[in-house]
């Protein structure tokens, strides 16, 4: 038994303890320790995208970060991004663009976009659809999820 | 995960004093994209991680016109790719930086990283070949500088040692008329490993000639590959067509490609006279501009 680690960090603007041990992800964290179960796991090896979180600002995948990684850090999950009641406008987008079906993807899919529109607010198709490379979708055929990123752009 | 320690030192003194102490059983952590995939799968039987992102030197980015371009061995590659030196001074290192994974993997993967896993598909790796640039390693005795053309030994190898770590990569400051490029050749448009690739880099002397060039290649051997005569056959050629042709069949006879996944040695072989070319030329437009 790994002795366990005592981390602080700043989840959703809050600040967070919890305890871990040294070769747990943040996925694992977020969503076993925490309860914050919007970030899906998926592949588990930083392919599909579906456990996509902000690190520092940063688009990451909570796969392969380890928990204990994040101390001092601050970290935005899917959770951190409507501000209730209001919806983020990528989560407004999303519905109103049917860029959803069965929904796994989404979590890491609007994470992913918002790490976009943060960095350059009225991105291409082209550049939607570079960026959204990691983050894969068996439903859509993506196309309605590019229109919902363009839509959330005011293109 | 099997259980293992983890340790995030803030100087490359705590960091190689901890590299020394459990030997080849301690795995330096950068961006942890390779190593967490690798520990995952059983690969690996690391008793310790010893994170080296909080060691200032190893985050650091500086360039200076006379000494050229130093990064430290923790750098992203978006943070790398984002400075504004580096995408002034060196794009052929930024076309191989930016297309290691995607948004995701760009934030947390290193050129280190990219480096010390040695894989023969590694994109940095030809094109710090061809840039000049060198690895500086430390241990807890002595630092030494290795040409990066002769830091990969075999797949997965490195001439890194047990103890040592990679603190920085030093490219030097790019030569009056010279320009360089990486492409690969990818079965989709992004997020993928690459079937064949190649860096050039030459430099032209002030008649136009070529009066020095240099060439590399990943996927198509069991390291990335410098082929020092595809290179050596471009001095004193003007920068045509021809001569690109003549340098790009140099490197297919030296590459020593195998049939896998990804693709045949055929396809491999032919993609690289394919790909010099078109490096060469994107390099040579460099020069120009």
């Amino acid at each position: 038994m790994t002795k366990k680690t005592l981390v602080s960090a700043t989840i959703n603007g809050e600040e967070t303890e919890f305890l871990c041990e040294p070769q747990q992800s943040l996925l694992e964290v977020l969503r076993d320790g925490l309860g914050l179960t919007g970030t899906k796991e998926g592949c588990n090896d930083g392919n599909c995208g579906a456990c996509s979180v902000l690190l520092d600002g940063r688009l990451v995948n909570s796969c392969l970060v380890l928990a204990v990684e994040i101390e001092g850090r601050s970290v935005v999950t899917v959770e951190g991004l409507a501000e209730w009641p209001r919806l983020h406008p990528l989560q407004k987008a999303f519905a109103e663009n049917d860029a959803l079906q069965c929904g796994f993807c989404t979590p890491g899919m609007l994470i992913a976009s918002k790490a976009l529109l943060d960095r350059n607010p009225h991105p291409t198709e082209a550049e939607i659809r570079a960026w959204l490379a990691g983050n894969l979708c068996r439903c859509t055929g993506y196309d309605k999820i590019v229109r919902a990123v363009q839509a959330a752009s005011g293109e | 995960m099997k259980p293992f320690a983890y340790q995030a030192p803030v100087s490359i003194e705590a960091a190689v004093a901890l590299l020394a102490e459990y030997g080849p059983r301690a795995r330096p952590l950068a961006g942890g994209t390779d190593l967490l995939v690798q520990l995952r799968r059983g690969a690996s039987d690391a008793a310790l991680l010893v994170d080296v992102k909080r060691i200032p030197d190893l985050t650091r980015i500086t360039f200076d016109p006379v000494s050229g371009l130093t990064f430290g061995a923790a750098v992203s590659c978006a943070e790398l790719c984002e400075h504004p030196d580096v995408r002034a001074h060196y794009p052929g290192l930024v076309d191989a930086v930016r297309i290691i994974g995607g948004a995701a993997i760009q934030n947390r993967a290193t050129v280190g990283g990219n480096l010390c896993n040695a894989t023969p598909s590694g994109d940095s790796i030809p094109a710090l070949i061809v840039l000049g640039a060198e690895a500086q390693l430390t241990g807890a005795d002595s630092t030494r500088c290795v040409p990066v053309r002769d830091f990969c030994t075999a797949p997965g190898k490195t001439v890194r040692q047990p103890g040592e770590m990679l603190v920085a990569l030093r490219v030097p400051p790019p030569a009056a008329r010279s320009g360089a490029a990486y492409l690969r050749f990818i079965p989709r448009a992004e997020m993928d490993i690459a079937v064949a690739g190649a860096g050039a880099w030459l430099q032209l002397a002030a008649d136009g000639t070529i009066a020095d060039a240099r060439i590399a290649l990943s996927a198509v051997a069991p390291t990335p590959l410098f082929v020092a005569e595809a290179g050596a056959a471009l001095i004193g050629q003007r920068p045509t067509e021809d001569a690109f042709a003549a340098a790009a069949a140099i490197a297919q006879e030296a590459c020593r490609p195998i049939t896998d996944v990804r693709g045949t040695a055929e396809q491999r072989r032919h993609l690289v006279g394919v790909l010099v070319k078109r490096a060469l030329r994107m390099a040579s437009e460099r020069v120009a501009s």
